[in-house]
């Protein structure tokens, strides 16, 4: 326990509910460093989350903190950005959340380009539910709900939020900690929606399904596995097979919500809204 | 110049005997006690990579670098 978990956590909360060797407590930890880095002060951040292991993050951050419906996250996120533009608003959604049932909430805030930054905790399982699998199960993998392995190839969520036209994307796990942290600083800093994908483990309710044995293989299955940005173009398609690519992926301006509607509502209250 | 050396400290109260700093720490700082919980072994080998306090998810490790060389 440093000083930087005594400033931003709740300490009468901890110790935390998730089990042991989570990723979700190394992701934590990532994010309020990348605060500390931002240099951001508590009450000038929101942090909003929808519901799973990921969701609990709210209530351990001592932040503006709102922990909401299933999938919803990112509704009640720009609802707070649009009455309060000065928040820093930033979501934490599970898998779950983001590709499941708040599938079409990720793909049109992605569209609108609000000035939220979108934290996936991707660990590619329902986990708090009991395991079943999700979206981003990979194809022949076991989950509770999946005893012969799971015929669904799995969602590529950065491509998705790429092609919804996310201005933001980026991707790393939760192995790469400290890369983590830079990212949700270029996230928050940049204007428009931002979404980070992080690949993270679940020992209990993924690994010990699918022949992994601690969480530390989780984290050395993630090592072996990514391949950062600058690596990858170098790298022959087939070697790629199985692998997946973190670092930014997509970075560019796009008019941001938030700013085009107040230009709208001025361009009313003057009475010219018909001038081309 | 002296060799830099580290305090590194593990709190048996939260720690959930995950054995992540125990599998990346690359000098082998830690050992385990009958809980599977991670102790300190040899602080003298610490580098001060600082891994294990990156990586563990109950914020359970300090390291910090000894003043006095």
């Amino acid at each position: 326990m440093g000083a930087i978990h005594e400033k931003y956590l709740r300490m009468d909360k901890l110790p935390h509910i998730w089990c042991p060797g989570c990723g979700n407590g190394i992701i934590m930890s990532s994010f309020i460093r990348a605060i500390e880095k931002l240099g951001y002060e508590k009450d000038e951040v929101a942090a909003v989350s929808g519901i799973g292991c990921s969701g609990r993050i709210t209530g351990y951050m001592d932040f503006n903190t709102l922990h909401t419906t299933h999938g919803r996250a990112l509704v009640f996120a720009t609802g707070i950005k649009m009455a309060n533009p000065g928040l820093k608003v930033f979501v934490f959604m599970g898998d779950g959340d983001a590709a499941a049932i708040g599938g079409n909430h990720l793909i049109h805030s992605c569209r609108r380009n609000i000035d939220i930054t979108a934290i996936i905790f991707n660990n590619h399982i329902y986990g708090m539910t009991g395991g079943q699998f999700s979206p981003t199960t990979f194809r022949n993998k076991y989950a509770t709900t999946a005893p012969y392995g799971t015929t669904d190839p799995d969602f590529d969520l950065v491509n998705l939020c790429i092609g919804a036209g996310a201005s933001y994307v980026a991707r790393s796990t939760s192995y790469h900690a400290k890369m983590l942290t830079d990212l949700f600083v270029a996230g928050a800093l940049h204007k428009g929606f931002a979404v980070i994908e992080v690949i993270t483990h679940c020992p209990v309710n993924f690994g010990r399904r699918n022949e992994f044995d601690t969480p530390a293989d989780m984290l050395r299955w993630q090592k072996d596995h990514a391949v950062r940005t600058a690596k990858a173009d170098m790298v022959p398609m087939e070697e790629m097979e199985g692998k997946f690519v973190i670092g930014e992926l997509i970075k560019k301006e796009k008019p941001e919500y938030v700013e085009e509607y107040d230009r709208l509502i001025e361009t009313v209250r003057k009475g010219d809204a018909h001038r081309e | 110049m002296a060799k830099k050396t580290f305090m590194v400290e593990v709190n048996r109260k939260t720690c959930k005997a995950c054995g992540i700093c125990i599998a990346f720490c690359p000098v082998s700082v830690f050992t385990t006690d009958h809980d599977d919980k991670a102790v300190v072994d040899k602080p003298e080998r610490c580098t001060g990579c600082r891994q294990c306090e990156l990586l563990c998810p109950d914020y359970c490790i300090r390291v910090e670098e000894n003043s006095n060389g």
